[in-house]
Parts: structure tokens; C-alpha cells; sequence
């Protein structure tokens, strides 16, 4: 009796681990990014190395490009020298090294996170790796996924292999189905909350049960992409019908033959009944309420019909209140806001929109708040747009950007000025994370639209009627 | 990368839990193609104000982080975003070793990537070390040990092949890159399985 991710280690260990090395593990997929990798092309270079397979490895640029279409398509120049540079250096490397690259104005390009899984290259029971630590993002199909460093980069492109040592296993069984107006973003704030900021170190999680069977794929993702705020190594969600429906017709998915022989293999993944965890844990999928954090780690975070907890013994507690401009005990709910992202590798795909969208549909943000709509990926853009989901947007008083991380990391210059309060669908609330000195809450696409329109902090359910 | 035997420092303490690689190295420096010279922003937004001028009270800006090799840091130090531009950044500062209750996966493997030294220490180590900041302390690779003044030995994990590393400052790419007959095989034995990503 195996767990999903012993059958997929197992099916690529090149060399087994012993007590004195790790295993040397085979990486069928590798993304990467103008961040993460040119100091991996120049380790290539000053040692005259190859990519072993080059064609494994696909670049995209996210997490640097400008958002603006005029500086995408319109000839402008890009706005931040040093970004400009390191997106030169990228489409030099690809070039030098064979490697594909959806460049910045290829329609394909996007968040590395979103396109893997939108052009089928993330494919149930693959290794895939990124030097990127929302790698974990990919497991959502049943994929052992992980972020890597720069030097690991370096190690797969010369090897298409890692050294390795086995992760310990914990599940994660969520019973129930989660209510109206609550996602999969509460879903994963609330396991965050409860094992907390370190609960997975050293762990590969397994979400399973029937609240997690009920999402849909995009829904998964969220849920995995933040399994590494829980420290967890990688998240992976066992692939069913959801996943195979999803991934047939995907551009880069095995087509007829192919696809019939992958099918029977990925149906063989699950983890065996009775296949033993490390720890397991459960909570009930009915109880999540809608989710948002109030201080600078993902893990502190409360119901926003809740209130911030009193915890004054603790300077650390106190110092993170004292960067939001917080106090203990204060209804979270209400709390004014200034900015509202709506995107990135979280919650930045087509359903994300969806759900805004239809909160936000015939309404007007309200005054003084700035919101930023970022699809996780030019597909996204197009699809979104022929739903006419940019005009209900736009209509509102909401910009609607081109792709890319954005304001979830602000490398590319759209920043949260210094004291003010973001509502922001990412997933990390750390101190300057949007920009230095902002303040970010973590919530899910239906509670920062709805506190969009109001200016403060609202419970989605209150515009649902739920 | 150098061999590394010993460390013998005197400790830097940040007690916060939790400090992550965005507080080690804000994004907006990642905008560059080297690995060096990022030591001047190490904990950038914690060092300086926005004028960009030293803030006095940070720990390293006082006289006595001068010199220091070895961090304390709290527990779930380097969680976050994998960047290796945390290590290098603390290296480039000048630390050679990190001593905290619990460090983060990736940002531990990115330190053994680069010589910079990850000790886990128990929880009452840890709280001993945040309440004595300053205190000269070794760190042994060969013994896995660190020890504290008046002789105090504490073990640390240290697993076989990274304490191997570090002592013989053996590069694990030239170590992955002997494994290529074994890589060949298995590319050979799976490749019908591997088609579909081709």
C-alpha cells in the first residue's frame, strides 16, 4: 500500500537514497523564469555545460513584465530599467541554450504557475520544478511538484535530475463540502491557520476527502498553491474524472493513443486505501468561513465576520499589529481599504474572474479605492474578454491589466504605497511584500470584490444573498 | 565551494519568528542577473529608512553585529519564496551560518548549496541563544556539534552527504553530473513512459 507521492518518487528515482546520499530523482518538467534562472545560465556557461534536454524546459516572463499594454504592445518602453534587462537576459539565455520561451508578447505567455497547467505540460504523476517556491501550485493535478533555488536550476539543466531526500507524508482530510460564498482560498487559509506558518516543513501534503473531490481544478490550484505558506514541500490533490476533463484537449496533453495509455497510468496514482501517512489531520469542509488574514504571515488569519485576536503577552503578535495598523480585539469586518488585487498564481485564473466579476457586475467600486484586475495568463485575458468580463470590470472602476504576478510581489512597479491597506487575492501578507510599508489582508476573489464595492472589509455572503 | 571545518563567531540574534526571504532580500533587488554585491540589502527594508538612511536601532547597524559570521535567527527562519538570493545575501554580508529552532526546507537546501551553514538547534538551545546574543560560539561540521561557552556541546542534524559537502567543499553539480551513465539507463528505461512530455 503506497501513497500518491511514494508511486510517483519511486517511478523516478534514478538512484535510490541511502543512508549516506540522497536519491538522484528524474525531473520530467521544468519552468522557469526571468528571476529565478539567469544566475543558472551563467553557472552553464562558466562551466561549458549544456541543458541535457533541452526540451523539457519551458521560460516564460511573469514575475518582472510590465502589466501595461502600452509597454507590452504598444512600444513603450518598460518602465523599470533593471526589469527591462533581466527579461533581455532571459530571451538571450533561451536563444543561447534552446530553450522555449513564451515571450512577452506571445499569447501563450503568463503566470509560470497558471500556463503549465493551461497548456497541459503539468501532468498528473510528472516531477516538475521551478525556481519558484508556488511550484506547488502544479500538485493540484496529481503532479510531485516543488520550488526549487537558483543552484538546483543550474543542477537541472545539466542533469535533468535533483539529488533528493524523501519528504515525510501528511494528509489532510477535509470532510463536508464548502458552503456558498466560501472557496477554495478560505479553505487553504484555514488549514494554514490551524497547522500554522511551519506545520508542513519536511512534509509533502495530501488533500484529500470530499470537500476537496467537489472543487474544480482551478479551485485545486489555490489550495496547493499555498501549501508551501504551511512550509510544506509540495501539495498534491489525487487526479479523478475533474482532472482528466480538464487536461484533454490541452494543447501540450498526450493526444488519442497516448492519451488512453497516460490515462490508465495516472488512474493507477491515488494513494492505496490504507497507504500510511506520517500524520494525518482533518477538519470539517462545512465549517470554513470566509477567510482573511489581519497580519504578516499567512497563518494569521480569521473568519471577517471574526475579530483580531488579543494576544498582548507576545511582542512578536504585537509588532505585526503595530506594521497593519491594527488592534487586538477589532472586528476585522468594516475595516476601510485602499487597493483591491485581483490575480496572481493563487487566485488569478479564469473562475477567480468569474466570481468577481459577478459580484461586481453592474456596480461601481467605491470611492477612493483603487483595484487592480491581473488574469493570471494572456489565455486568461483573451477568454475573460469574450465572456465581456473587462467591461463589467472596467465599468466598475477597475483597471484590467495584462498578465503576470503584478502586485503580489510588485517587481514590476505595481506597488501598495507605504501604510495603506491592500485587499489582495495572493497569498502572502508578509511586511512590504506589495511594496515597503504596505499593508495586505489575504482573502479570497468573492470577498475583495465585495469589500471593493463598499470600501472596507465585507463578507461576500451579505452581496449574495446567502 | 570551500571546504568548511569549523565556524567560530560571535552571534547575531534576530529573535522574530517567521523571518522570511522577503524581509531577507525585498523582491525589488531581485531585478538582477548577478549573485553578487547583494549583502548591501540584506534585510533591506529593516535596515533602512525610506530615505534610505541606516536605522539605528537595527541590529546591524550597532557596533555589536560588526564582525559577526553566525545568525540567530527565530524559529521558521527562511520561509517563503525560495530565492537564493537570501543566502547569497547574507553571505555577501558576511554570515557563514544561520542557528535557529526550525529553518525552512528550501531556504535550507539553497544554504547547503552555498556553504552557508544550517544549525537546528532545540528549542531551550535556541531561547538560551536569543537571551545571550554576542556570546562566542563554534560551530564543528566534522562532529556536527555547536558549542557554547564553558564547553556546552550541542548536537545538530547534519545529514551524511551534506556534512560531506562541507567538509570536503565537494560541488553536488560535479557529483550529478558522475551519475550520468545511471541517468542514461533510466532515461533508456523509461522512455516509453516519457514520451508524453517530449
Amino acid at each position: 500500500m503506497k501513497t500518491m507521492y511514494q508511486k510517483i518518487w519511486e517511478q523516478h528515482e534514478v538512484v535510490p537514497e541511502s543512508a549516506d546520499t540522497p536519491a538522484v530523482l528524474y525531473i520530467d518538467r521544468h519552468l522557469i523564469h526571468e528571476v529565478t534562472s539567469p544566475q543558472a545560465f551563467t553557472l552553464l556557461r562558466q562551466r561549458g555545460l549544456p541543458l541535457r534536454r533541452p526540451e523539457l524546459t519551458f521560460a516564460t516572463i511573469d514575475h518582472s513584465s510590465p502589466t501595461r499594454t502600452e509597454q507590452i504592445f504598444g512600444g513603450a518602453p518598460i518602465a523599470i530599467e533593471s526589469a527591462a534587462r533581466q527579461i533581455g537576459e532571459l530571451e538571450r539565455n533561451c536563444a543561447e541554450f534552446g530553450v522555449q520561451l513564451l515571450g512577452l508578447k506571445n499569447p501563450q505567455r503568463g503566470i509560470v504557475h497558471v500556463i503549465g497547467p493551461e497548456l497541459g505540460l503539468t501532468l498528473p504523476g510528472c516531477t516538475l520544478v521551478c525556481g519558484d517556491s508556488h511550484t506547488s501550485t502544479h500538485g493540484a493535478l496529481g503532479a510531485l511538484a516543488f520550488g526549487i533555488g537558483t543552484t538546483e536550476v543550474a543542477h537541472v539543466f545539466a542533469t535533468q535530475c535533483l539529488l533528493q531526500r524523501r519528504a515525510r507524508t501528511l494528509a489532510i482530510d477535509v470532510s463536508g463540502r464548502l458552503r456558498d460564498g466560501v472557496t477554495a482560498k478560505d479553505l487553504i487559509l484555514t488549514i494554514i491557520s490551524r497547522i500554522g506558518v511551519a506545520g508542513g516543513t519536511g512534509h509533502v501534503i495530501e488533500y484529500r476527502g470530499s470537500a476537496v473531490a467537489a472543487l474544480g481544478m482551478d479551485e485545486r490550484m489555490t489550495v496547493c498553491n499555498m501549501s508551501i505558506e504551511a512550509g510544506a514541500r509540495a501539495g498534491m490533490i489525487a487526479p479523478d474524472e475533474i482532472t482528466y476533463a480538464y487536461l484533454e484537449s490541452r494543447e501540450r496533453a498526450p493526444k488519442r493513443a497516448a492519451w488512453q495509455e497516460a490515462l490508465q497510468y495516472w488512474r493507477s496514482l491515488p494513494s492505496d486505501a490504507g497507504a500510511a501517512f506520517d500524520r494525518e489531520a482533518s477538519l470539517d469542509g462545512s465549517a470554513v468561513e470566509p477567510m482573511i488574514t489581519y497580519g504578516t504571515h499567512p497563518g494569521m488569519a480569521v473568519p471577517v465576520t471574526g475579530s483580531i485576536p488579543e494576544n498582548s503577552s507576545d511582542p512578536v503578535f504585537t509588532h505585526a499589529l503595530t506594521y497593519m495598523g491594527l488592534t487586538a480585539g477589532q472586528p476585522i469586518a468594516n475595516q476601510p481599504i485602499d487597493v483591491v488585487f485581483i490575480g496572481s498564481c493563487t487566485n488569478g485564473r479564469l473562475s477567480d474572474l468569474r466570481s468577481a466579476a459577478r459580484l461586481m457586475a453592474g456596480h461601481k467600486i467605491a470611492r477612493g479605492v483603487r483595484a487592480l484586475v491581473v488574469p493570471g495568463s494572456q489565455q486568461i485575458k483573451k477568454a475573460a474578454e469574450a465572456e465581456g468580463l473587462d467591461r463589467i470590470f472596467r465599468d466598475a472602476g477597475a483597471e484590467w491589466r495584462e498578465s503576470g504576478c503584478s502586485m503580489c510581489i510588485g517587481m514590476n512597479g505595481d506597488t501598495v504605497e507605504k501604510g495603506q491597506y491592500s485587499l489582495s487575492t495572493s497569498n502572502r501578507n508578509f511586511e512590504g511584500r506589495q511594496g515597503p510599508g504596505a499593508r495586505t489582508l489575504l482573502v479570497s476573489p468573492l470577498t475583495a470584490a465585495a469589500s471593493a464595492l463598499r470600501g472596507r472589509v465585507t463578507d461576500p455572503r451579505e452581496l449574495m444573498g446567502v | 565551494m570551500e571546504p568548511i571545518r569549523q565556524i567560530r563567531s560571535r552571534t547575531a540574534v534576530l529573535p522574530s519568528p517567521n523571518i522570511d526571504t522577503d524581509q531577507i532580500i525585498p523582491a525589488r533587488f531581485l531585478r538582477t542577473t548577478s549573485r553578487e554585491g547583494l549583502g548591501k540589502n540584506l534585510f533591506n527594508d529593516w535596515r533602512y529608512d525610506a530615505s534610505g538612511a541606516p536605522r539605528a536601532d537595527f541590529l546591524l547597524n550597532t557596533p555589536a553585529a560588526a564582525g559577526c559570521q553566525i545568525l540567530v535567527g527565530g524559529r521558521n527562519f527562511g520561509c517563503g519564496s525560495s530565492r537564493e538570493h537570501a543566502p547569497w545575501a547574507l553571505m555577501d554580508y558576511g554570515f557563514r551560518a544561520v542557528i535557529s529552532s526550525e529553518i525552512a526546507d528550501i531556504f535550507r537546501n539553497n544554504s547547503l548549496k552555498n556553504g552557508l551553514v544550517p544549525v537546528v538547534v532545540d528549542e531551550s538551545t535556541a531561547q538560551w541563544l536569543v537571551g545571550h546574543p554576542g556570546v562566542e560560539v563554534t560551530i564543528d561540521i566534522d562532529s556536527t556539534t555547536l558549542e557554547l561557552p564553558e564547553g556546552r556541546r550541542v548536537k545538530f542534524p547534519l545529514g551524511s552527504f551534506d556534512r560531506y559537502c562541507l567538509l570536503n567543499g565537494v560541488d553536488e553539480l560535479g557529483f550529478l553530473l558522475g551519475k550520468a551513465p545511471a541517468i542514461e539507463a533510466y532515461e533508456a528505461r523509461s522512455a516509453r513512459l516519457r514520451q508524453r512530455y517530449a
